[in-house]
């Protein structure tokens, strides 16, 4: 027996740095750091752990949509322990929104072939967190998504979602996709021997000819959705500042009953 | 007028508030029409009828309690397509953005989730989102196929408008996909008494300067006074202080109430990002630095352990 997993993964602007939108009102990403998706890490280690605890042979494929430098998060990827990587790589695929990029990597998967699908919860950029769902409903397989603990056993995937009414027991056959939240268990470091390994690891690229895509099925001119304007928020006003000597309390009531709180 | 499909989230026929909110903005827009699914869903109507909702459809089935997100995407569509609507709205929770994910990607639409607002544009609904941890505001629109948009809490105010509210039972033939991801099992969470964190009007959050899971017990007192919610910010969830569903920020909730008090919080752009369009901020912590005193319309720099138990005390006191 043997298992496929793609893990599929973003390269996002680093949060702490200062996010902007370029003119076509998609993403400036020349001006801030980017970075593997920190969410994206738990859906690698969980990857790594199912291997870990297979007899199965696991092969463990990263799978990235984005520009040139989206490399750095297969590197990472690659040098926590996944096996290989694709990077599907196209200038027509700027401004694609969630509906094409969901478009893009179920194409992707297809062609790499799967058996288990592991995404993030969501991209720390967008933060939609429909992807996952998205890719159950193209490739037509089960979604076991937003899992805090996931296993894989005899074909059948197993996990627990914590939702706000109740915590679910989820189970479903193989072939699906599975989404995993922070809870799910801290990612690994990458060890030195790790990112020596991952230099010799292969790194696929296509581009929308290798996926039988058009042009115009993704990017800004294939969107599914239009941004028509981006306001940056206006800096707060400086508020009132007091050092507690005593009455801190006091005075932050009196605040909150000028507000009308109390 | 257009038909707008307004998804409900209710609890065995209880309207949660998002809900009610949806109806508000889908006035804007058209004609309300709600879809209840699941144990109960009849009884939502008299509450879904007084905020507006012309019809009600309904249908109950086992499946939508014993498999996940998927049976409620086949009856969204069968609604979708027996009413033709001008734009489906769905709460903003974790299922609403999978069922409207899946549930666009059939009808051909674009999605757009999150929304803080929704307003009528020449071209279709205009949705309002908060980006990039809230530093800046889009304006979007779906450009292709019935507008699906996900909205989040406290994005209206609650409004009485009232309705026919008529009762009709919706037609649903569950696809092959449906029962493909069991429930085998379903603890529900204990309810604490307090209001749901995202639909609060006043949240009380706790971080790294509780210093302890006991410590908490200050924090809920201080929301137990406001009637509030209590969030806490990754630090603290992380060291087992409180539970994830608490969480504020960029990887738990995000919340946007009228008040929002952060204890022991240094407000680093994770937390930011969940909390910062609360309409009013107030910050208690030790370090005079905290990046959460820019956010602030009230900070004190001091220590939690006097300012939050004297505060309590004082609200306690003034409401006699």
């Amino acid at each position: 027996m043997s298992l496929r997993i793609v893990v599929t993964v973003k390269y996002v602007p680093d949060a702490t740095g200062d996010r902007h939108f370029a003119d076509d009102l998609t993403v400036d990403r020349d001006d801030v750091d980017g970075l593997l998706s920190e969410l994206d890490e738990y859906a690698v280690e969980q990857a790594l752990q199912i291997s870990e605890n297979s007899d199965d042979d696991v092969e463990i494929t990263v799978l990235t949509v984005g520009p040139e430098d989206a490399k750095d998060a297969l590197r990472k990827a690659l040098s926590m322990g996944a096996d290989k990587a694709i990077h599907v790589e196209d200038d027509d695929l700027h401004g694609t929104d969630a509906i094409g990029t969901s478009l893009v990597l179920a194409k992707a998967i297809e062609k790499a072939g799967y058996d288990l699908v592991i995404s993030g919860l969501a991209s720390t950029d967008g933060t939609m967190g429909v992807v996952p769902a998205l890719l159950a409903e193209r490739l037509g397989v089960p979604q076991v998504t937003l899992l805090s603990e996931v296993s894989v056993e005899d074909g059948t995937v197993k996990g627990r979602r914590d939702g706000d009414a109740a915590s679910e027991q989820l189970e479903a056959s193989l072939p699906a996709v599975v989404s995993v939240t922070d809870q799910s268990g801290e990612a690994r470091y990458p060890s030195f021997k790790g990112i020596m390994a991952a230099k010799k690891k292969p790194v696929e690229s296509w581009d929308l000819s290798d996926l039988d895509l058009e042009a115009e099925e993704v990017g800004l001119e294939g969107a599914w959705t239009a941004v028509d304007s981006a306001t940056e928020r206006p800096a707060r006003t400086a508020g009132t500042i007091v050092k507690d000597e005593g009455e801190g309390g006091k005075q932050l009531a009196e605040f909150l009953a000028g507000q009308k709180f109390i | 007028m257009a038909e707008v499909l307004v998804f409900v989230d209710h609890v065995d026929g209880a309207v949660r508030k998002p809900t009610l909110e949806l109806l508000t903005l889908a006035r804007r827009i058209g004609e309300p029409v709600a879809v209840a699914l699941g144990a109960g869903a009849e009884n939502t109507a008299a509450a879904l009828a007084e905020h507006g909702a012309v019809k009600v459809l309904t249908h109950d089935a086992s499946e939508y309690a014993d498999y996940l997100v998927v049976p409620k995407v086949d009856a969204l569509q069968a609604a979708v397509e027996s009413v033709s609507p001008a734009a489906v709205l769905v709460p903003s929770s974790a299922e609403g953005k999978e069922i409207a994910a899946r549930l666009a990607l059939r009808i051909g639409s674009g999605i757009i989730t999150d929304a803080v607002d929704i307003e009528a544009g020449d071209e279709g609904p205009v949705a309002t989102q908060s980006v990039f941890a809230a530093s800046f505001t889009t304006k979007s629109r779906v450009s292709k196929g019935t507008p699906v948009i996900t909205v989040k809490p406290n994005s209206a105010a609650v409004e009485a408008a009232p309705a026919a509210g008529a009762v009709e039972a919706l037609a649903v033939t569950f696809s092959a996909q449906a029962t493909g991801t069991k429930v085998t099992g379903r603890t529900p969470r204990e309810s604490t008494g307090r209001p749901e964190l995202t639909e609060a009007a006043i949240v009380v959050s706790g971080g790294r300067g509780v210093n302890g899971a006991e410590n908490f017990a200050l924090i809920e007192s201080l929301a137990d006074s406001l009637g509030a919610a209590v969030g806490a910010s990754r630090a603290a969830v992380d060291a087992g202080w409180y539970p994830h569903t608490n969480q504020v920020g960029q990887t738990g909730k995000s919340v946007s109430p009228q008040l929002y008090i952060a204890n022991g919080i240094s407000g680093a752009i994770q937390h930011r990002a969940g909390m910062q369009t609360s309409k009013t901020i107030v910050a208690v912590n030790k370090d005079a630095e905290a990046p959460i005193f820019d956010l602030v319309d009230y900070g004190v720099v001091g220590d939690l352990f006097d300012v939050v138990p004297q505060l309590t005390d004082e609200i306690n006191t003034r409401k006699g």
